[in-house]
């Protein structure tokens, strides 16, 4: 079976005070980079996983995410193409 | 009647909870290893606080794939008392026992500290010593304790009456400087809708005595021994 390398990004959830985020932005502003209207602060997950395609892959890899590696009431997740490791 | 207080991997509020309800209290209890599937006949069972799993992925997020919680939620389902104590709540929130999830503190800081609690439900079995309003000192000791849950949830948890303490200044306002980690609802503690699961993050079992600053976690030891026994 081949094997897919997937990313998933997890963010806090909109809407949902994002302290994190808004001291990361707080930060940038007093760098001079006054721009910055936003920023979210999340995590990066990668996981290498056996599939029978890319889409079996991406399917497995949403089930994940809805399961356990999000959590459903606080956080957002995206998950990337999957590619062929 | 006795007490079964379960140790995960990184729980450090066992012996505390132990001390209180045996020492204290003068009722039996058990520690009960994580890996273990016999809650040795156990009445309530104790979910203490710590950080089980080194907070891997979310706090709580782990440990609810611990081989107990099997047990835990069999106990819960039987109707029969399970309290859920700092990183205990965020177990059980994570493990679908009680509804939302604890998010990072809104000052980003772990706090350590007595903070003052409002009695908002004192016809649970966890809180039935307790006064309606009658404000409360009990320390809490958290980075993630700052409760967030959609607004259904949260106005179903108001309109049923399952938010059992509310963070709360000394009249009992509930104003943002006497919420410590920016709790929706200054929600500290709520119970499950069948009523025998009770999530709070602070920590009642170090609120036992003068030396400690307070005597204000005894009676909701004694609830539960007076509500169990009867």
């Amino acid at each position: 079976m081949p094997r897919f390398r997937v990313g998933i990004h997890i963010t806090p959830r909109r809407g949902l005070l994002d302290p994190q985020g808004e001291a990361v932005a707080g930060a940038l502003h007093s760098l001079g980079f006054n721009g910055v209207k936003r920023a979210h602060v999340g995590r990066y997950i990668v996981l290498e996983t056996d599939a029978a395609d890319s889409s079996a892959a991406a399917t497995d890899v949403r089930a994940m995410c809805e399961k356990l590696l999000a959590n459903p009431v606080t956080e957002d997740f995206e998950i990337e193409p999957a590619s062929p490791v | 009647m006795k007490f079964g207080i379960v140790t995960f991997p990184g729980s450090n509020c066992d012996y505390d909870a132990y001390h209180a309800v045996v020492d204290q209290l003068g009722a039996e209890a058990s520690y009960i290893w994580h890996k273990d599937t016999d809650l040795q006949r156990s009445d309530v069972i104790i979910l203490p606080g710590g950080f089980s799993y080194g907070d891997y992925l979310r706090a709580g997020a782990i440990a609810r794939f611990s081989p107990v919680m099997k047990e835990v939620v069999a106990h819960a389902r039987r109707g029969a008392p399970v309290l859920c104590i700092c990183n205990g709540f965020q177990i059980a929130c994570e493990a679908g026992m009680l509804p939302g999830a604890l998010m990072r503190n809104r000052g980003l800081q772990f706090i350590s500290a007595p903070i003052r609690l409002r009695v908002d439900n004192p016809a649970t079995m966890f809180t039935n010593l307790y006064r309606q309003n009658e404000i409360l000192t009990i320390p809490i000791a958290h980075g993630d304790g700052r409760y967030a849950a959609s607004p259904e949830t949260l106005r179903s948890l108001e309109g049923e009456g399952q938010i059992v303490f509310r963070y709360s200044d000394e009249y009992g306002e509930l104003t943002a400087a006497a919420n410590p980690n920016g709790s929706e609802l200054s929600i500290a503690g709520i119970v499950s809708d069948a009523g025998n699961v009770f999530g709070m993050m602070p920590h009642p079992e170090r609120a036992m005595e003068p030396a400690l600053g307070s005597t204000d976690g005894v009676r909701l030891f004694e609830s539960l021994l007076a509500g169990v026994a009867a």
